[in-house]
């Protein structure tokens, strides 16, 4: 039974500095994480800024090299996987979202040429089946063509823009969704509906999804599966229910300590003590 | 483009004006089509003549009728801009928009070579230019080597473009929506690149027509092809000033001035267009 | 100007917005557009209160701000309504001050946490200057007694005066936001203002950083609005809370009765929306967007996405009016329920 995907101790180390002065940085430190073919979840990847993982998604994309360890997908080695033929049917496969929906589009061109791009590159559509697979795509996210066609970013709200960005990586069936911090940047009256569609696509179109993000409470929600990483490791992994509700390493314990929720309103407000950041 | 072009015609009367001085200045080159006397001629008409009704503009001490020596070298000087501009156009482009998408060894290389080009001092690299080809000296051949020193500058305009746009995250979608590098280059950037690159290509031929004035005043280019600084050249060999010919030079000097109006205020109206802000404020933006 | 710090007894307005409307009014390549960013507000701020301000992206609430501390330029500008500020039982109308006095108030009675410390730090310079830039002249004590004050200060928030030597890119982003708090702080103001001072930071220094802010609040007992987007931030921080939407405020109340029990359709779905550990009830998201400010929706502006909406809802602006003890709804649906069982 071959993975879907094998991050197998991987590591990025960069370096910073002139030629005078050149020190290492460890951005990603022995991280490992298996998604299996038959079982789509959402796996989570919980951290704050410098844990690493937007370094090890960019990785899983294959937009970054790591410097030790392997991935692979379906049993190719990510890495090695050039600017061509390969590349497409890897692109085929694994899709991102990215985290801020303005920046996703270009504001000077139309939204649907995205879609419409993806379907012929990626799915190999041509003609009228074009629109069709923009159009089905659109209603996976619970949009339509007609609402869509001819409009430019900057008529849409986030959340509108963040579902044509999840339609149009839906367009060629992927088997993985690498979805980086994807609501943080949504107002808080439309981020639900996008969560809630991450269920629906693991669910109905059984998609795995590798869902970062540094909100715990929307991790809980959907997710199967977390990972915890700090300064480039992981520190804890495992069920999301387990893990969130019950963290073991002090450092999970940290972060769920300092979420700031709605339901202690009228409470004391107790700091978290000695902490220099 | 188009639609830029229209909608700076219709709300800016810095670009009216700018287009209105620059065709002025084409179509009296076009003229050059109907000139009675082709544009080497000495002593065709009676020299030292001020401005008549025979001789609008005059005639000079070589027996030439300022006007149509006028539509001559305005048409040599603008051609010989427009032709240095679109070369060094070509060379930054090429070597910014490399440079920035390569990244890493390339763009170093590339710019360090840049950088070398901008602290060499022009004027006395052409002047030795001239010295060494002096009767070989041409035109094209003046044109060519102004484009070859013309160019550093912009590249490096270009090439920081080209960073910020290769970063940004839609171009990574673009790729993930299997579109190949040169098609995003084309057709993804360019809409933002090409603003910049008229404001550049105005900005070059103002450089290019100074520095070629310049040389031709001191007459380190080929004097026997009119051109305006040629004929201010000409002007002060035969002591214009002095003898009270003054039609000579005040009709060059008031026509390039317009040239150099007429381009510098279509450079600084499209400015405002660069800035994607105001583009998308036009457009009209999400919120307040 | 000496620091000691103004010794009040009993509530006391320190800040009265009247009906502030404010719109951003451009003219640009023959396209005219007026946002109307903020359009009618009313709130008051007591001492030693922090007040929080809620709603999402494009709601008003930094607009708001903007014009609360008197740094708008065109093409924002104040179209009705005044801003009165009560600083040691002195009333000033801040659009009324002149340029001296405007100046002399700035940072003495009334000073600002941004998000983005950067923007309030010089790069260039080490954190010592900018403390010197800022306060020194409100102080007015000679350089060496100047100085000791500011690491007196520093040492009350628990950070080091090396730190005075530091550049701010030298300094973690959690750090930045500490001295700019210490920076707001020093001249023990009046008034503090917060626009979303913690939104760039990781959630666990996110909540150091608020228990500090906090901390220094209640020791100079200065007032402050706290503006965030994030509720749960408004429920660990803030004694009183206004959410706003679309230019307008919807509710307004005590945090604990805001959040218990949210009147306005709008609040109520903020509230309930919000997934939290443990919990594994259903979300749900809410249809539709928040309008464009430069062609609201008439009457009240939540409408289209409203689940209670009613026929009065779309002709009427409904107006914020007391549903109980210091809290404000502004919904018919909320105030006039008979209304809504006849349509």
């Amino acid at each position: 039974m071959r993975a879907l995907l094998d991050v197998d101790h991987v590591g990025m180390t960069y370096f910073v500095g002139g030629l005078l002065s050149r020190r290492a940085v460890r951005a990603v430190d022995d991280v490992s994480l298996r998604l299996e073919t038959d079982k789509p979840e959402i796996l989570a990847i919980i951290g704050e800024s410098g844990s690493g993982k937007t370094t090890l998604a960019r990785m899983i994309l294959n937009l970054a090299k790591p410097t030790d360890g392997a991935i692979r997908f379906l049993d190719t080695d990510v890495t090695t996987i050039g600017r061509n033929r390969a590349r497409m049917r890897f692109m085929r496969q694994v899709q991102p979202i990215f985290q801020n929906p303005f920046a996703a589009f270009n504001p000077l061109k139309r939204l649907d040429r995205y879609l419409f791009m993806s379907a012929r590159r990626l799915a190999d559509a041509r003609g009228a089946d074009i629109e069709a697979a923009a159009d089905k795509a659109l209603h996976q996210v619970g949009l339509s063509l007609a609402e869509v066609r001819g409009r430019f970013p900057h008529e849409l709200s986030g959340g509108q823009l963040q579902r044509i960005a999840i339609a149009r990586a839906l367009i060629s069936s992927p088997k993985l969704i690498v979805a980086d911090e994807p609501v943080s940047m949504v107002d808080a009256s439309l981020r639900m509906s996008i969560v809630n569609l991450f269920k629906s696509l693991r669910d109905e179109l059984k998609v795995s999804i590798i869902y970062i993000t540094h909100d715990l409470a929307t991790a809980y929600y959907i997710s199967d599966r977390v990972l915890i990483m700090q300064g480039g490791r992981a520190v804890e992994s495992g069920d999301a229910r387990d893990v969130l509700v019950n963290p073991q390493h002090a450092y999970s314990r940290l972060l769920k300590e300092s979420v700031l929720s709605p339901q202690d309103a009228g409470k004391p407000f107790v700091p978290v003590g000695g902490i220099s950041a | 483009m188009l639609a830029i072009l229209r909608d700076l015609m219709r709300y800016r009367p810095q670009f009216r004006l700018g287009v209105i001085l620059t065709g002025v200045i084409v179509a009296f080159a076009a003229l050059t089509l109907a000139s009675p006397h082709p544009q080497q001629d000495q002593f065709v008409v009676p020299p030292d003549v001020p401005p008549s009704w025979a001789h609008w503009f005059g005639t000079t001490s070589r027996g030439q009728d300022v006007f149509w020596q006028l539509t001559f070298a305005i048409r040599n000087t603008m051609l010989f801009g427009f032709t240095v501009a679109i070369l060094s156009r070509l060379i930054s482009v090429a070597i910014g928009m490399w440079s920035g998408y390569k990244g890493g060894f390339v763009d170093r290389v590339l710019m360090s070579i840049n950088d070398t080009f901008i602290v060499i001092p022009l004027f006395p690299l052409l002047v030795l230019f001239y010295f060494v080809m002096r009767d070989k000296m041409s035109w094209p051949l003046l044109a060519l080597a102004m484009a070859a020193l013309g160019w550093a500058y912009d590249a490096r305009l270009i090439r920081s473009l080209a960073l910020s746009l290769k970063t940004r995250e839609f171009t990574q979608q673009c790729e993930f929506s299997g579109m190949r590098t040169s098609e995003i280059v084309l057709q993804e950037h360019l809409p933002y690149v090409l603003p910049i690159m008229f404001y550049t290509t105005m900005n070059n031929m103002n450089w290019s027509i100074g520095l070629e004035v310049t040389l031709s005043v001191l007459g380190f280019t080929n004097i026997d092809t009119p051109t305006v600084g040629v004929m201010i050249y000409w002007a002060n060999q035969h002591t214009a000033l002095v003898a009270g010919i003054w039609w000579w030079i005040f009709f060059p000097v008031l026509f390039v001035m317009i040239l150099f109006i007429g381009l510098f205020l279509l450079a600084i109206s499209m400015n405002e267009y660069i800035d994607p802000r105001s583009r998308l404020a036009r457009m009209g933006g999400a919120s307040g | 100007m000496n620091t000691v710090p103004a010794q009040v007894k009993g509530p006391e307005r320190v800040l009265s917005v009247t009906n502030l409307r404010a719109y951003y009014q451009t003219q640009y390549f023959g396209i005219s557009r007026e946002v109307r960013a903020v359009d009618g507000v009313s709130l008051h701020i007591d001492r030693n209160e922090i007040y929080g301000l809620a709603g999402e992206s494009s709601c008003g609430k930094t607009t708001l701000i903007k014009t609360i501390v008197r740094a708008i330029r065109p093409p924002l500008s104040i179209v009705e309504g005044s801003v009165m500020f009560n600083f040691a039982g002195r009333e000033c109308d801040i659009y009324r001050l002149n340029r001296h006095e405007l100046d002399s108030m700035r940072w003495r009675r009334l000073a600002c946490i941004l998000q983005g410390s950067m923007n309030v730090l010089n790069p260039v310079r080490r954190v010592r200057q900018s403390f010197i830039d800022f306060a020194f002249r409100h102080i007015g004590q000679p350089m060496p007694q100047f100085l000791a004050l500011i690491e007196g200060h520093l040492a009350r928030l628990r950070l080091e005066p090396a730190i005075l030597d530091n550049y701010p890119h030298e300094l973690s982003g959690g750090m930045r936001q500490r001295v700019t708090i210490a920076l707001a702080s020093v001249c023990r103001p009046d008034f503090i203002v917060a626009d979303e001072p913690t939104t760039a930071l990781d959630v666990v220094v996110q909540k150091d950083v608020l228990g500090l802010m906090r901390e220094v609040q209640r020791e100079i007992r200065s007032s402050m609005i706290l503006v965030t987007h994030d509720i749960g931030v408004h429920a660990n921080v803030t004694d009183r809370m206004g959410i706003m939407y679309a230019g307008r405020l919807v509710e307004e109340g005590r945090t604990v009765d805001v959040i218990r029990n949210p009147r306005h359709p709008y609040a109520v779905h903020l509230v309930a929306s919000l997934p939290r550990i443990g919990d594994t009830t259903q979300k749900q998201g809410l249809e539709g967007a928040p309008p464009n400010l430069a062609a609201p929706p008439p009457g009240c502006r939540f409408h289209p996405r409203c689940p209670l909406v009613m026929d009065v809802c779309r002709k009427e602006h409904p107006p914020l009016v007391d549903v109980a003890a210091g809290h404000r709804v502004a919904c018919w649906a909320a105030t006039q329920p008979d209304a809504r069982r006849a349509a």
